[in-house]
């Protein structure tokens, strides 16, 4: 099992985080500009790469807080 | 000495030899027969020492087998224990005698127990800078090293005594070996930042140095205290994992090689030193290098008639000083071919290239592999070592390390420099078989890896557990698998209790041989845990019966036990379903339930209903944004039904907000709703919105609340808050106060999910059973009457008053469920608003919430139906499906059947007949609206 780095807790069990998914994809500051297309696009379309993956992560059990981490989704290594 | 045959023990202990404590007997039973043993034998040992050679017989050949080795990497030794602890399948091996213990052969499977497993299994956490795993020579110096450095310290070996393969004829450091070993564990013990853990696995190495590990705690006792768990898992956090783990010696594979008798060479040597067990009289051993002189020459000394067949054609430098010493008789350029055996199938002959040899031990040895599996389980890659002709540990794993025998270093000298931490990492690349082994000079081994003799293929045995043989092998590559992996799983070679342990190489090198190609170019099958195999009672631990999930009750638990409640399970919580009257089945009591709500009064444990505390300045903007109606309008002293829903514009909840002040909400959510609406509002504040000043609190365990339901319910809150006016024009509809009474703070709620007049009284958990109590002596003139989950459902449904994740299913859009009137049309923006003018949220042929009513008034739909068009012969299938049933009840207000469904269309069709088939039977219903009972809200006010 996984040691994953809480910023707020230090490292702590993975069985505590809950995943997020892709970080950095804002909520539309207009969503009724957007078309069907592109808003279909935000609501479900993520990033899915071999490699280096910024994502969403939840102290779930610990601090409840959300952070974002680096991590290689071929290794499974944290990076940042 | 070799004469001592009147040992009360067994015929085959010998005199001198043993760690065993003869000054006491114990007795135990084998298949119905009653032996002797001692204190420190296994029931292998004890079994050997008395002569039992057959041990069992294989599951698919139905063969006689016995004992091959002497600890856990043995194939064949399985036995049922019956007592004093009834358990299938235990290695014989691994066993620790105890006086009573009865036991049975069994004929490749066990059979669990059939009586309750009432041993208690629990856990523990152990955190280390280094857990060192294996107390041989290599383990304990490692151990030594890191605590004299200053580390916290793990060490677990899985034998009841430290020391590991040595035997107590070596010498350590100019000393004894067991009095080094004795030194050192007594330095260990001193240290109080050492843990050590004898009879302990280490079963399973994970990521980040995390190690599971099975500790017996009470299995070699005789009268195990009742207060100590039987065993332990060790769940231990390590910055630095030294594997220690030893070697497993290697057979050769021939015909017939698995009759009783035959047996891994130093096996029968650790059986003499250990045990004081000399396992055969007149023994052959059958090698290919000079590792298993060892054995010849001590069971020579113990008294046995010893000769040596070496295939190598050559002499080594070793097998010509035996030769020399002539205790052994040696015969070089020798290979055994086959085996003979006698009436019970045990060993007669060893059958060789140039003749028989009789003997009553066949003793083998073709090498050593190195026991690498908790390398491996953290990805740790192995390498072929063609001197070892076995995988090796290869590049190194961060946080890792493997010394001695594990990673192929077979001399003791080689073993306590890599211990003490004088092999730099990466591991060396030099073949240490080439290393001198201690006491033998500097002279080559002159190795020569052999996997197999000539002979008939499906007569050799490979994996001794699963009965699989080179011809099986011959099968798969025949059958064209290049694999090895493949291999195994066609032929289930390697996939017995011992997984492989003696014959995974072999099964490579053989399958390697069958495709012309060399082993390394195969590799070897993947080493997953359990190393050896862990019971699910130890994985489950205290995670039993009551205490497998966590159970929530309500703060009137005991009221609803005495009150004889039937509970139904609304995810942890135990919440009353219905409370039967003598005589009741669930359909009566819920249609008395109902009837009492409608015309009289009845009141619920709602108390489960998730509550999150909203505080902030800008909280009304927030709640905007979640629900898909306006909350930031809704002024203090007010409730509002409000709608949740996802980006997709699916609904995920519903339920009612109530504003405490400008600053301060209470958001009601379903029960089962609690943690993930909590979850889902603390991601968007975090994530979308940090600006917005918001703090959210789950206060769901910190309110009971208890809706009192039905036209009689004014007179109760009433009497029970007589202060407070509760007449329709001072308290209305959504209205709430938060008051006191006796000194105790209530909060009287108008909220209704059943259409009737109606009050939630909430108080804190501590004067809930007070308050209830109260209500009830209250409501005792209007009949009052308690109700559980069952009926609230039937009198929500009466209303179409939907249950986000029965009547819903994540695909269901607020205008399906008719209450497009709760998603604003004011507000520029809340979640899901966008999605709601997608093409396929504005389809109308969506699936709506409908009523159905059975033409037959009595008849009640099994919820999950489905629903089809109106017809009285199904047509040949595909039958298009139109939607399903999604609740169904009696209702006592309609006096007949009705249900909620999702139709396509569904609100089209209201006045029109569909069918829903019950199994053979085609049901007619009717469509209607989804407001069944008072669908003009005439009694919400009383």
């Amino acid at each position: 099992m996984q040691l994953i780095a809480c910023p707020w807790c230090g490292p702590r069990e993975e069985v505590e985080f809950h995943y997020g998914g892709q970080a950095g994809v804002a909520y539309p500051a207009d969503p009724a500009a957007l078309s069907d297309e592109e808003w279909g696009r935000f609501v479900f379309v993520r990033a899915n790469p071999v490699g280096r993956f910024e994502e969403r992560w939840s102290h779930s059990a610990g601090c409840r807080r959300w952070f974002t981490a680096v991590r290689d989704t071929a290794t499974y290594r944290f990076q940042a | 000495m070799s004469e001592s045959t009147s040992e009360p023990s067994g015929p085959s202990r010998v005199d001198g030899y043993g760690r065993i404590d003869r000054s006491r007997t114990l007795r135990f039973t084998f298949d119905g027969r009653e032996y002797t043993g001692h204190p420190g034998d296994t029931l292998a040992s004890a079994l050997l020492a008395n002569g039992v050679r057959r041990t069992g017989t294989s599951v698919a050949h139905g063969r006689p087998r016995g004992i091959t080795a002497a600890w856990s990497e043995d194939p064949t030794g399985l036995v049922q224990v019956e007592a004093p602890f009834p358990e299938p399948m235990l290695l014989a091996t691994t066993i620790e005698l105890v006086d009573g213990l009865v036991a049975r052969s069994v004929a490749g499977r066990g059979r669990l127990a059939d009586v309750p497993d009432t041993a208690r299994y629990d856990r523990r956490h152990a955190h280390c800078e280094t857990l060192v795993v294996g107390a041989g020579p290599a383990g304990l110096l490692a151990a030594r090293t890191a605590a004299r450095r200053g580390d916290r310290v793990v060490l677990v070996d899985d034998r009841p005594a430290a020391g590991g393969s040595l035997l107590g004829t070596e010498r350590i450091q100019g000393r004894a070996a067991f009095d080094f070993v004795a030194d050192t564990l007594a330095e260990l013990r001193a240290n109080p930042d050492v843990r050590i853990l004898p009879r302990t696995t280490a079963f399973g190495h994970y990521d980040d140095g995390f190690v599971l590990a099975l500790e017996r705690r009470t299995e070699h006792l005789a009268s195990p205290p009742a207060n100590v768990s039987r065993q332990r898992v060790w769940r231990i956090r390590a910055g630095h994992v030294v594997v220690a783990t030893g070697a497993h010696e290697r057979p050769i594979v021939f015909c017939d090689n698995d009759r009783p008798g035959t047996m891994l060479a130093a096996s029968a040597r650790d059986l003499l030193h250990r045990y004081g067990v000399l396992a055969g009289r007149e023994i052959v051993v059958f090698t290919s290098d000079d590792a298993a002189h060892g054995a010849a020459v001590d069971l020579a000394s113990a008294g046995a008639a010893v000769t040596l067949l070496d295939a190598r054609p050559t002499l080594s430098a070793a097998t010509s000083a035996l030769l020399e010493e002539g205790a052994v008789h040696v015969r070089p350029g020798a290979t055994v071919t086959g085996t003979r055996g006698g009436d019970a199938g045990e060993i007669t002959h060893a059958l060789t290239d140039t003749g028989e040899v009789p003997c009553d031990l066949l003793l083998v040895s073709g090498g050593w592999n190195p026991t690498a599996h908790l390398f491996s389980h953290v990805r740790g890659t192995l390498r072929y070592d063609a001197e070892l002709g076995a995988f090796r540990p290869g590049e190194a794993v961060p946080g890792t390390s493997v010394v001695g025998a594990a990673n192929g270093t077979l001399d003791l000298a080689g073993c306590l420099a890599e211990g003490r931490g004088e092999s730099p990492e990466p591991v060396p690349t030099v073949g240490s078989a080439s290393v001198p082994t201690v006491g033998s000079a500097s002279a080559p081994r002159l190795n020569q890896v052999l996997w197999r003799t000539d002979g008939d293929p499906a007569r050799q045995y490979v994996d001794l557990q699963r009965d699989g043989t080179v011809a099986d092998i011959a099968r798969a590559t025949g059958a064209g698998m290049r694999s090895v992996e493949h291999v195994k799983r066609y032929t289930t070679i390697g996939t017995a209790h011992d997984q492989g342990k003696t014959s995974g190489m072999l099964a490579s090198a053989i399958t390697a041989e069958l495709l012309g190609v060399p082993v390394e170019s195969l590799g070897t099958t993947t080493f997953r845990p359990p190393y050896t195999p862990v019971a699910f009672a130890a994985l489950a631990g205290r995670e039993r019966g009551r205490l497998f999930d966590p159970e929530r009750t309500t703060a009137l638990h005991a009221w609803h036990v005495e009150h004889g409640a039937v509970f139904e399970d609304v995810g942890q919580w135990k919440r009353p379903r219905h409370y039967p009257q003598a005589g009741e089945g669930m359909d009566e009591a819920v249609l008395r339930e109902c009837a009492a709500v409608r015309t009289g009064v009845g009141i619920l444990d709602g108390s489960t209903l998730g509550k999150i505390d909203v505080q902030g300045p800008d909280a009304g903007a927030f709640l905007d944004m979640i629900y898909t109606n306006m909350i930031s309008t809704l002024r203090p002293g007010r409730a509002r039904y409000g709608v949740m829903c996802g980006l997709d514009g699916m609904v995920i909840d519903d339920g009612t907000v109530l504003r405490v002040n400008e600053d301060r909400f209470l958001v009601m959510t379903t029960t089962g709703g609690a943690a993930p609406i909590l979850d889902h509002l603390e991601e968007w504040l975090q994530t979308e919105w940090p600006h917005l000043r918001v703090a959210l609190t789950s206060v769901t365990e910190q309110w009971a609340t208890f809706p009192v339901v039905g036209p009689r319910s004014r007179d109760v809150i009433g009497a029970f808050a007589p202060h407070v006016d509760v007449s329709a024009e001072a308290f209305p509809f959504m209205g709430f106060v938060d008051t006191e009474v006796d000194d105790v703070p209530v909060r009287l709620a108008r909220i209704s999910f059943s259409g009737e007049l109606a009050w939630e009284v909430s108080v804190d958990g501590w004067h809930a059973p007070a308050v209830w109590d109260r209500l009830l002596e209250l409501g005792a003139p209007h009949g009052i009457t308690p109700y559980g989950t069952e009926t609230m459902h039937v009198l929500r449904a009466e209303k179409g008053y939907p249950i986000i994740g029965q009547d819903t299913d994540g695909t269901v859009s607020p205008h399906d469920l008719g209450l497009g009137w709760a998603v604003s049309k004011k507000k520029a923006d809340f979640l899901g608003r966008r999605s709601f003018t997608r093409p396929s949220n504005v389809d109308p042929l969506r699936k709506q919430l409908v009523g159905l009513l059975p033409l037959d008034r009595t008849r009640k739909l099994p919820e999950g139906s489905q629903i089809v068009e109106l017809t009285d012969a199904l047509p040949p299938p595909p039958v298009p499906m139109l939607g399903h049933v999604t609740s169904s009840y009696r209702s006592a207000a309609l006096g007949r059947t009705f249900a909620l469904a999702l139709v396509k269309g569904g609100h089209a069709r209201i006045g029109e007949r569909l069918t829903v088939p019950v199994g053979a039977e085609l049901v007619p219903v009717e469509v209607t609206g989804s407001v069944l009972f008072d669908p003009e809200g005439a009694r919400r006010d009383g």
